[in-house]
């Protein structure tokens, strides 16, 4: 029975440093950590690949992407008119209609609306699969995960837009900039369809300006509470007057617009929209609090409570600050220096993070490559688990951590991870399951490889498999698995490999990563 | 072994392992001291308030899609009702008559009106919001939030924080895991708290793990994994750590939740899903679930077309929300339960004075609420909106959704409305 003095002391193993982390300490460990930090996950193989090419080259084979070739979006992959406003011929028949109080003709006009929402409501689920099976596939994962960060970032819902076309070309704006210019997007976002509709700004006129956009591009997407005042929000709302958007595409309303002098956090003149965003840009707050933001997604939750550990992480926030003022908000800097870090791979840092429920899903299919059997039970579960792609909760994104976790949450990621392994769902299995077996043999190759004698032993498996999926090896784990085994006719089997996969995805570190 | 075959592993073998389950609860007292189950939590005695008792639950039955509130609670004696609904309104005749009240009931809810009859129903005319929404998902959330702009927490998510909660030995606020049970696919917004989440299952077979299923072997070295709580290995305050006690409330929760619905109901529900719904809900609480609020639903009220009267579309969903609740008043009070539970329901707007062309009505505004059991004020609270002075075609609401919040939180739950509203609202008098 282990004793209090045994307990691995908290936090220690923090260290504060941004230098460049060694080759001889860049092994198997860090390259899954960085593979799930910076990506999805991995196979064994990918893993000892990314290890082999020493922290540097891995670090840039993560972020420099665009040297590694995937198709790109097609914007003909969806509907773009299923909510196209009506023309002024329809809109002259409804009026008509509604004067004349012809019941029916009123009637039929909002039977078809009712008919778009749904073929609407439709695309945006399929939307969703289609979103889902490219973060499986891409051979670029860090610009699928940046995507998802400024999805929760700029976070805009489809359950208030109603218009799928419009989240489309806002995820493909997130992936154009994945890695780009932060400045860039802050520009791009108040000229966004999706963005405008979701925070009233095409309501936003010099007689009634609508603070909405002007309040969170400064509280959630740029400098953080208690850094701007009141004041600024008005006049910020006054510069962003006019800035709407026809159809697809955005307009600038010059009979709309304010062109008066503003004063916004300091900077006085006829600012617009883009004055506004150029006052929140120069603003040493705006890279404390994407500093933050980023650290919180690729690093770990701040503050924790844990002294040391907060200490550490105050410092390297600053760094990461005063980087993105030196890059001029480029990401990709930024971002290397962060991945090469000694601080990126503390001992404190790594298994401490909480799957989100993307990173569950997707990582468990791209680590053991497990069928991807499908993508709507997928979505769906994803929704279960609270992370429904395109409707996030509220414009202050997905808050992460330990916010994902509770009992329910809990059996639907252990019951995800078994339906991607064995095909089984709550009331019996998948349709294609029998087809679309899963096979270990993946997630073995390398022990097979490098130990073909003790991938015929239960322990060794055991402790194998435990380092690979929870990153962390332990008796008490093993003694269950190698238990399994023996209690299961002492072979080791596919099916017996795959009950020892299917047990270590229910311990509660699997939603660690 | 063979992982795929579904035969391997059938629903009675499991059936079967629950025995071992039962036999497995004689560990409980080990392993609950090392969950949230161990730490000092106020089970059903949550209330802070001196003079309230301490074991009152709450259920709430969602009317999802906007109940037609006008073919509900029907003002018959209002000509403007009749030609305003030529094709769907209810005459005259038909109608199930409250008393003397000017308005009655529609003729399929016969199992609410025998509970108004008996002194155990309150309808709440005319309720609302300002500024009404007609989008569901918007005027849903507003009423999940309490909060007209439909955003924040839910407001029983709000309850279960400011109420419900534990301390840790750090004097750390813990949530109680089992506060609050939302059957149905989603766990509601409205039980969504910053602490507090609730449980949600649509049914209990999916708050479990499926790979018992998948194969017998499975089921022990599981147990072992997920019942071990926090290990002495790990650090306290790690996430491992958190995560290892989740892990293990849940499986707390779900051996209480599963032996209790597996209990045969005491009375005959009508065989729909809002009946099984409240069957579990009435087991659970029989089986002293440490729970105060339970959520159901019953949609498909979004009648734009083809609604029907006296029969069809509409009237089966009143005769199924009317039997359920009955069906459920009936079982609680053979179980001894039905002074410490109070139901009430509500639906996310109601729908407009005049029928369309579809024979069906379009989404509207203000819409009556019923309460349920012996504890409430029985009888018509407020007066009918008028079906003449509108707004935008909608009936104006008379009485404010958070003033039977306030009064449920405050006079049910012994809780401070204050502190969970956002806003000061006075009571309405719907509790005796």
């Amino acid at each position: 029975m282990a004793t209090a003095h045994h307990r691995r002391a908290a936090s220690t193993d923090v260290t504060p440093s941004m230098k460049r982390i060694s080759t001889e300490a860049f092994g198997f460990d860090e390259a899954r950590h960085l593979l799930w930090r910076a990506g999805f996950g991995g196979t064994p193989q990918q893993i000892q690949a990314l290890a082999s090419m020493g922290p540097e080259r891995a670090v840039e084979y993560i972020v420099e992407y665009d040297n590694i070739p995937y198709e790109s979006v097609n914007s003909s992959d969806f509907d773009k008119d299923i909510m196209r406003p009506p023309t002024q011929a329809e809109r002259q028949a409804y009026a008509r209609a509604r004067r004349e109080n012809d019941e029916e003709a009123v009637a039929r006009v909002r039977a078809m609306r009712q008919e778009r929402q749904r073929s609407d409501r439709r695309q945006v689920a399929q939307m969703q699969n289609w979103w889902l099976k490219r973060l499986i596939e891409t051979p670029r994962p860090l610009e699928e995960k940046m995507t998802l960060f400024w999805h929760g970032h700029f976070a805009t819902s489809y359950r208030t837009i109603e218009d799928s076309y419009h989240m489309f070309m806002q995820n493909q704006l997130f992936r154009d900039n994945a890695t780009g210019n932060y400045g860039e997007l802050m520009y791009n976002i108040i000229r966004d369809p999706a963005m405008i509709a979701y925070l009233d700004n095409n309501d936003s006129r010099k007689d009634k300006p609508n603070e909405n956009l002007a309040r969170e591009l400064m509280e959630l997407f740029s400098l953080g509470e208690g850094n701007y005042t009141e004041r600024d929000i008005k006049e910020g709302a006054r510069a962003l007057t006019g800035y709407t958007f026809q159809d697809d595409e955005f307009v600038f309303q010059e009979r709309n617009h304010d062109d008066g002098v503003k004063r916004i956090l300091g900077k006085r003149g006829r600012l617009d929209g883009d004055g506004f965003v150029t006052a929140i840009l120069e603003n040493r707050d705006c890279s404390r609090y994407m500093a933050t933001k980023l650290y919180r997604f690729f690093v770990g939750d701040y503050p924790t409570g844990a002294t040391e550990a907060d200490e550490a992480a105050k410092r390297v926030i600053s760094d990461i600050a005063s980087n993105l003022l030196r890059s001029r908000y480029e990401l990709r800097p930024v971002l290397t220096r962060l991945f090469e870090s000694e601080h990126f791979y503390s001992g404190a840092v790594r298994n401490e993070k909480i799957k989100s429920p993307a990173e569950l899903v997707v990582g468990t299919i791209r680590s053991l490559l497990t069928p991807t059997r499908d993508l709507g039970v997928l979505s769906d579960a994803m929704n279960l688990m609270g992370q429904d792609l395109f409707f996030p909760p509220s414009v202050a994104g997905w808050e992460g951590g330990r916010s994902w976790i509770n009992t329910s949450t809990l059996f639907v990621r252990q019951n995800t991870t078994c339906f991607l392994l064995t095909g089984r769902m709550p009331r019996g299995y998948h349709d294609e399951s029998r087809n679309d077996a899963y096979s270990p043999g993946p997630a073995l190759a390398t022990l097979r490889e490098a130990d073909p004698a003790g991938a015929r032993e239960a322990e060794r498996v055991a402790s194998y498999l435990l380092k690979l999926l929870i990153g962390r090896d332990s008796a008490t784990y093993r003694e269950s698995l190698t238990e399994f085994v023996a209690d299961n006719g002492g072979r080791l089997t596919d099916p017996v490999i795959t009950g020892m996969i299917l047990l270590v995805s229910a311990m509660p570190e699997y939603q660690l990563c | 072994m063979d992982l795929h075959d579904s035969k391997a592993y059938t629903r009675r073998d499991f059936i079967g392992a629950g025995l071992t389950l039962a036999s497995a609860a004689v560990t409980v007292p080990m392993f609950l001291q090392r969950s949230a189950y161990g730490l000092p939590m106020p089970e059903l005695g949550a209330s802070s308030m001196p003079g309230v008792p301490e074991d009152h639950i709450l259920v709430v039955v969602q009317l999802a899609g906007g109940n037609d509130g006008l073919n509900t609670v029907i003002p018959f004696q209002d000509d403007t009702y009749h030609k305003a609904r030529p094709g769907i309104g209810i005459g005259d005749a038909n109608v199930l008559k409250l008393g003397r009240e000017p308005v009655a009931l529609h003729p399929a809810m016969e199992g609410i009106k025998d509970l108004y009859d008996n002194g155990l129903a309150t309808v709440v005319q005319g309720v609302g919001y300002p500024n009404p929404n007609r989008s569901h998902f918007t005027s849903m959330d507003i009423w999940h939030t309490g909060d007209t702009s439909a955003v924040g927490n839910g407001w029983l998510g709000r309850y279960f924080d400011n109420a419900c909660c534990g301390t840790d030995p750090k004097g750390q606020k813990v949530p109680n895991p089992m506060a609050g049970i939302a059957i149905g696919r989603e766990a509601p917004l409205a039980m969504q708290g910053r602490l507090t989440k609730p449980i949600g299952f649509e049914n209990t077979d999916l708050f479990r793990w499926t790979g018992e299923d998948v194969h017998s072997a499975l089921e022990d070295p599981y147990h072992n994994i997920t019942r071990a709580g926090e290990v002495d290995e790990v650090d306290p305050g790690s996430t491992a750590a958190f995560l290892m006690r989740t892990a293990l409330d849940a499986q707390v929760s779900s051996d209480k939740i599963r032996k209790a619905v597996a209990q045969q109901p005491l009375v005959q529900y009508p065989r729909n899903a809002l009946g099984q719904q409240l069957a579990m809900v009435a087991a659970m609480i029989r089986a002293k679930l440490p729970t105060r609020v339970y959520y159901v639903s019953l949609g498909g009220f979004d009648t734009h077309a083809g609604q029907g009267g006296v029969n069809g579309q509409h009237a089966n969903l009143l005769r199924t929300f009317g039997s359920c609740v009955k069906a459920f008043q009936d079982e609680l009070k053979a179980q001894q339960d039905h002074e410490r539970v109070l139901t009430m329901s509500f639906s996310e707007f109601g729908r407009r004075v005049y029928q369309n062309a579809s024979g069906g009505t379009d989404h509207g505004a203000a819409a009556p609420m019923f309460l349920f059991g012996p504890m409430v004020d029985a009888g018509v609270l407020g007066r009918h909106p008028s079906l003449k002075d509108l707004d935008s075609g909608d009936l104006k609401y008379n009485i404010d959704f958070r003033s039977v919040y306030s009064a449920v939180l405050q006079q049910w739950l012994g809780a401070d409305p204050k502190a969970i509203l956002k806003g000061s609202y006075r009571p309405a008098k719907v509790l005796a």
